[in-house]
């Protein structure tokens, strides 16, 4: 008996076992594997929603809770996320033409000063495959940024993200900014970053700091469903 | 002057017995400049001890480390420690911790600051936040504590994720060493950056240091 590995062949695994092996494969960070395997469950009739949920950010949370647990290292979640993304690229166009289930509205950015964005970008794929719409800032975000882009958009959670010690009080000119304004109360303030805790995050008025991607959509879901619960 | 390697610098940081009156506890990256400043200056009462390098890379296990050392220091009769230590990524936590054991550490948000003088740092702002900082250790030490750490050496192709928002490598030199410039020079163009030099010396660290002399 060889000791080679016989190459699997995705178009030959059920389902089940397609999106077990996609699981992976994003673990392995394998971006080609990932986009055959999308094109092979969208081309089995499947969903792309459920491609989305089912593939690819079940087999990111397995991803997240790894890195969290020291088994994972960043490359490791790099390699995860350019697959993932390979994945989305595919599956967006097509989640809006199918009318995917929506649970709020992001507004999402780096703060002015930090250009670091590989977590918030992670943070928003994850977002997205959660069902949220996600509206990308991107870097080095003033205040003035983040303010119109939650009144044009109709936003109803706002993401800041910052990666050093020096940009990181910036959340909170943010925020008081938001409270001068009276809007605080309208939306959902999440932020994240290496240096914050939850801590920092009570000091400076958020509602709530996000460890990680995956944090930060439990804590999107149960924050939106309170929020829904309050106003209906 | 003590021989010590870079490698165990990063592993195993550097211990030394309690000689002096004023204990130093620094970052295993500061070593060379901190033993440098003790024998230009004659500061036979400073004791130097470095936790290991490579805590900078996971920042979040730097304020115990340090309160370990500090709590061994006082055990060890110093009159006086300070800490070597910048914020460092740890997002007040460091600051923290030295409050609560009594000591005091060298200003600043990291070594790349108090290095280019922390008010001349803070000056240049966000005209400088897309540059990547190394000191001379990071230089040596380029890929054990750059390239390898976000896995550029088995994946090239995610240097445009990790480096595509910096523009320039910007080289905060201590001393004046052709062959450090030219490896971070290299260190540059294998990220796709420009290249600056700019020399520091010691920086904020000599007056920190000077302060407890």
């Amino acid at each position: 008996m060889s000791d080679e590995e016989e190459d699997i062949i995705l178009s030959e695994l059920s389902d089940d076992e397609l999106v077990l092996q996609m699981h992976d494969d994003l673990y392995d960070g394998l971006k080609d594997e990932i986009t055959e395997g999308v094109n092979i469950l969208l081309g089995r009739g499947w969903m792309p929603y459920d491609v989305l949920t089912k593939a690819l950010v079940e087999g990111m949370r397995i991803v997240g809770i790894d890195f969290r647990d020291g088994i994972l290292f960043v490359p490791e979640v790099l390699l995860a996320a350019n697959a993932m993304k390979a994945g989305m690229s595919i599956l967006k166009p097509l989640l809006a033409e199918t009318g995917a289930p929506r649970l709020g509205k992001m507004v999402i950015g780096t703060v002015k000063g930090d250009i670091h964005d590989i977590g918030k970008n992670l943070v928003g794929m994850m977002m997205e495959g959660a069902g949220f719409e996600v509206v990308d800032l991107g870097i080095n975000n003033a205040v003035e940024s983040y303010i119109e882009a939650l009144e044009k958009e109709d936003a109803t959670i706002l993401g800041m993200s910052a990666l050093l010690t020096t940009t990181m009080p910036y959340m909170k000119v943010v925020i008081d900014t938001l409270v001068e304004k009276g809007m605080r109360d309208d939306y959902i303030v999440l932020v994240g970053g290496a240096p914050l805790n939850e801590e920092f995050g009570k000091a400076i008025g958020a509602d709530a700091y996000c460890r990680d991607a995956a944090v930060a959509v439990e804590t999107a879901k149960e924050w939106s469903a309170r929020k829904h619960n309050q106003t209906a | 002057m003590v021989k010590v390697s870079d490698d165990a610098l990063t592993e195993q940081g550097l211990d030394a017995p309690a000689t002096g009156r004023v204990l130093a506890l620094a970052c295993g990256a500061l070593v060379r400049e901190v033993l440098a400043l003790i024998e230009i200056n004659g500061w036979s009462h400073m004791t130097l001890r470095c936790l290991p390098a490579k805590l900078h890379l996971f920042p979040d296990q730097i304020p115990e480390a340090v309160r370990e050392g500090v709590r061994r220091g006082k055990a060890d009769g110093f009159d006086e420690i300070l800490v070597l230590y910048a914020d460092c990524g740890t997002g007040g936590y460091l600051d923290k911790v030295c409050e609560e054991e009594g000591v005091s550490r060298i200003e600043g948000p990291h070594c790349y600051s108090f290095f280019d003088g922390n008010d001349a740092f803070a000056a240049r702002g966000d005209d400088e936040m897309r540059c990547f900082y190394l000191t001379d250790f990071l230089v040596k030490q380029f890929d054990a504590f750059v390239w390898r750490p976000v896995g550029l050496d088995r994946h090239p192709d995610l240097l445009e994720m990790v480096f595509g928002n910096y523009e320039t490598l910007v080289y905060l030199a201590q001393t004046n060493d052709p062959a450090l410039d030219k490896k971070a020079e290299e260190a540059a163009a294998r990220l796709k950056l420009n290249y600056e030099r700019r020399f520091t010396g010691y920086g904020d660290m000599a007056t920190a240091l000077k302060g407890v002399a």
